[in-house]
């Protein structure tokens, strides 16, 4: 056991840190912890994630009190709580919008990480934590969207369930284990309640004390991506620590501080305003109890998962578009090895680059609304082309790594042919009239994805064109 | 700062986007506007009246209790008692704390209509106000139905025109535009004890108080909002202002 460093700290204090490291942690993670000075507006979103993620553990454990996970119960007592508990109302609503909000966090913070390369520098290991916390994440929200027990937690569930179903050999036996019954039914909702507890009480806050583990060992990335400690030395705070880098506390705290009452404003205003927020974070179907004899005309996921969900309808084979669905999660572990530039931000890469990120959130974004509309011709082919795309950004990313050396040209060539052979061989039936036309209609969809990502730069050295990156932080 | 403005778009429309457009609501013909009033005290307790005396019959609202109503409308106990409690619990009238329960089983309802009368403690979110506004003003006679009425909103409902007393009875002339669209215009043929303006009333009070119904937090909901927003306006400042005092040390 290696020396604990000297402190001066004395009175209880002293007495506490001679036998527990209070203020050693509180130091190394808080007080000097030297954060680059630089941070922008999408560097709130960490901490905001971890104040969500307290809201909804207090707000759940309150609900849990008088919550009955039991098919016959569960749906009474959520009614219950929303009339005969005091303040009953404004607990579920903040438990129900801190889900989406959850969400929203997340998903900010994720694409800070991709347009500032904040999974590259020795952080391969941070990102894998953080796409673990994110599977979490998803695992709890859907288990608890089952406990209303109401007809499209019901139905959500079931559909989700049956993918397991889909799975060769194993898949029968899979779901019944998974739901504990042969139906979807009192069994389920129990181990749900169970699960929906456990993880995120437990399992979350361990994920994301690793997390910060992983990000304090390593130090933060910025909007220069720039590396502070392997700049110059010596600020008004410490002789040694990085000369961009300021204690995380008390500037960082006081300044998240801010960002939170922006964020609480427009938590509490939906809340208290717009909880079910026009139906798409309390669904109006599931102001019906559950019942297993009447399916709903239309069961859409809450929209935090409509983007898989499209790419799951987007294969109609089942089993392959299970596969899909999950490989569109699975995908983004690889991130720190699909983009081997050098060049973190995106500041300095090519404008290609740029815009296939920003191409990409949007892919997301309309991928997420056509999982909450009924399939017509028309949206089933934009969410079919929207999943093409949502692939070929990884391979596009990729190829992106080294601008200078790679053969624009010919990787169009490559891909548009890949995307042409997948059509001709899966999807083209000349029968299905509608389907097809819209096929050859929203194929320049493809077209332009890839021109802009890839001609681009090929003929238009401006789009090509990488910034040095400067030496020390600017802003 | 132009980067900076990109970036809070970006994430503006990013956060924004998936909210737009709303939830299609199930089929049938074009709903009208009920336009309720919640804080109009007198108009939920003429629904609650109505709803009692002509809903109550088949249909609950087994999660709302009596005394909670009566706190929420302005009445006593005893003008509840009076006048909202028509059943019995085990042989003794039933006690203002109760819940809204009727004396019918889902099994005789079943039996009566086809299937069950569905409570309706939530039918104020599940259908919304309007929904239920329009499907009360959409009986007409049927004789093919067996209950001699049909509804343009929830067709083939299993439901008898409760309300024809007051209504009276309306016919449906078909039209056709020759293109398929077929619509379904309602004629009054019969008045009942209210004029039509009256009628229209009557329904949005029963939709009132089933909207008040579905969610009794809603009377105070945003008058307790208005305040949390307000201390957060308050805090911000505070907040921005001790961020600017502490970031004069960083350059």
């Amino acid at each position: 056991m290696a020396d604990r460093p000297e402190h001066n700290y004395t009175g209880f204090l002293g007495w506490v840190e001679d036998r527990f490291p209070a203020m050693e942690t509180w130091n190394y993670h808080v007080a000097q912890y030297y954060a680059p000075k630089n941070f922008n507006f999408w560097y709130f979103f960490g901490s905001l994630a971890m104040v969500v993620l307290a809201i909804q553990i207090f707000s759940g454990l309150f609900l849990a009190f008088h919550y009955k996970p039991d098919a016959a119960l569960a749906f009474a007592s959520v009614e219950y709580i929303m009339r005969d508990v005091p303040g009953g109302w404004f607990i579920r609503y903040m438990h129900s919008t801190g889900a989406s909000a959850f969400f929203v966090v997340v998903y900010l913070h994720m694409f800070r990480a991709l347009i500032y390369g904040s999974y590259k520098g020795k952080r391969e290991l941070l990102w894998l934590i953080g796409m673990v916390i994110y599977v979490a994440l998803m695992a709890t929200a859907f288990m608890g969207y089952l406990l209303p027990w109401g007809q499209m937690s019901y139905w959500g569930a079931q559909v989700i369930i049956n993918l397991f179903n889909t799975i060769p050999v194993v898949g029968n036996d899979l779901s019944i284990w998974i739901r504990g019954d042969f139906v979807l039914g009192d069994a389920t909702l129990n181990r749900f309640f169970a699960l929906h507890f456990f993880i995120p009480s437990l399992i979350l806050p361990a994920l994301v004390f690793v997390h910060m583990v992983a990000l304090h060992t390593v130090g933060s990335n910025n909007p220069d991506g720039v590396e502070i400690k392997q700049g110059p030395k010596g600020n008004r705070w410490s002789d040694t620590a990085p000369k961009d880098g300021i204690p995380f506390h008390p500037y960082y705290t006081v300044k998240d501080i801010v960002g939170l009452v922006v964020f609480l404003f427009g938590f509490f205003a939906i809340v208290f305003f717009a909880p079910e927020m026009g139906g798409y974070f309390l669904e109006k179907p599931n102001f019906e109890p559950a019942n297993a004899l009447k399916t709903p005309e239309h069961i859409a996921p809450v929209w935090y998962f409509t983007p898989f969900y499209t790419v799951l309808r987007a294969i109609p084979d089942p089993w392959w578009g299970t596969v899909a669905m999950f490989a569109a999660i699975i995908v983004l572990f690889f991130l720190p090895w699909l983009d081997r530039n050098p060049v973190k931000s995106w500041r300095y890469r090519n404008l290609a680059h740029k815009m296939n990120l920003l191409l990409f959130a949007l892919v997301f974004v309309i991928l997420g609304w056509m999982g909450v509309e009924a399939v017509t011709p028309v949206y089933k082919e934009l969410g079919t082309r929207m999943t093409q795309i949502y692939f070929l950004f990884f391979v596009v990313l990729w190829l992106h790594s080294y601008p200078k050396q790679i053969n624009y040209v010919k990787w169009f060539g490559i891909l548009l042919g890949i995307v042409i052979l997948y059509d001709i061989v899966f999807r083209y039936n000349a029968e299905a009239a509608d389907e097809a036309s819209q096929l050859i209609k929203q194929f320049p969809l493809i077209v332009i994805y890839l021109g802009l990502t890839l001609l681009l730069p090929a003929f238009k050295p401006r789009f090509n064109e990488e910034k040095a990156v400067p030496d020390r932080v600017t802003g | 700062m132009k980067k900076f403005i990109v970036s809070v778009m970006f994430a503006l429309s990013a956060a924004v986007l998936p909210f737009s457009g709303a939830m299609a609501a199930g089929g049938g013909a074009e709903l009208e506007k009920a336009n309720v009033n919640l804080h109009d005290k007198s108009s939920l307790q003429r629904g609650a009246k109505y709803f009692v005396n002509y809903c109550m019959g088949c249909h609950s609202a087994a999660f709302s209790r009596y005394n909670r109503v009566a706190l929420d409308l302005g009445l006593t106990d005893d003008q509840v008692r009076d006048n909202l409690i028509f059943t019995r619990t085990e042989g003794n009238p039933t006690k203002v704390g109760e819940l809204m329960k009727n004396g019918m089983t889902s099994k005789y309802g079943e039996v009566a209509f086809g299937a069950a009368p569905p409570d309706l403690s939530l039918v104020g979110r599940s259908r919304g106000e309007d929904w239920i506004y329009s499907f009360l003003k959409a009986f007409y006679v049927d004789p093919s139905r067996p209950l001699g009425v049909n509804n343009t909103v929830f067709e083939n409902a299993g439901m008898p025109h409760v309300l024809w007393e007051l209504q009276g009875w309306q016919e449906a002339e078909t039209h056709d535009d020759g293109h398929g669209h077929v619509t379904k215009e309602l004629k009054l043929v019969e008045q009942g004890s209210k004029s039509p303006a009256e009628y229209d009333q009557v329904v949005r009070d029963i939709t009132n108080f089933l909207v008040y119904v579905a969610e009794p937090a809603q009377l105070h909901r945003k008058s307790i909002g208005v305040w949390v927003l307000l201390f957060l306006v308050l805090f911000g400042i505070i907040a921005y202002f001790l961020k600017k005092e502490y970031w004069k040390d960083v350059h």
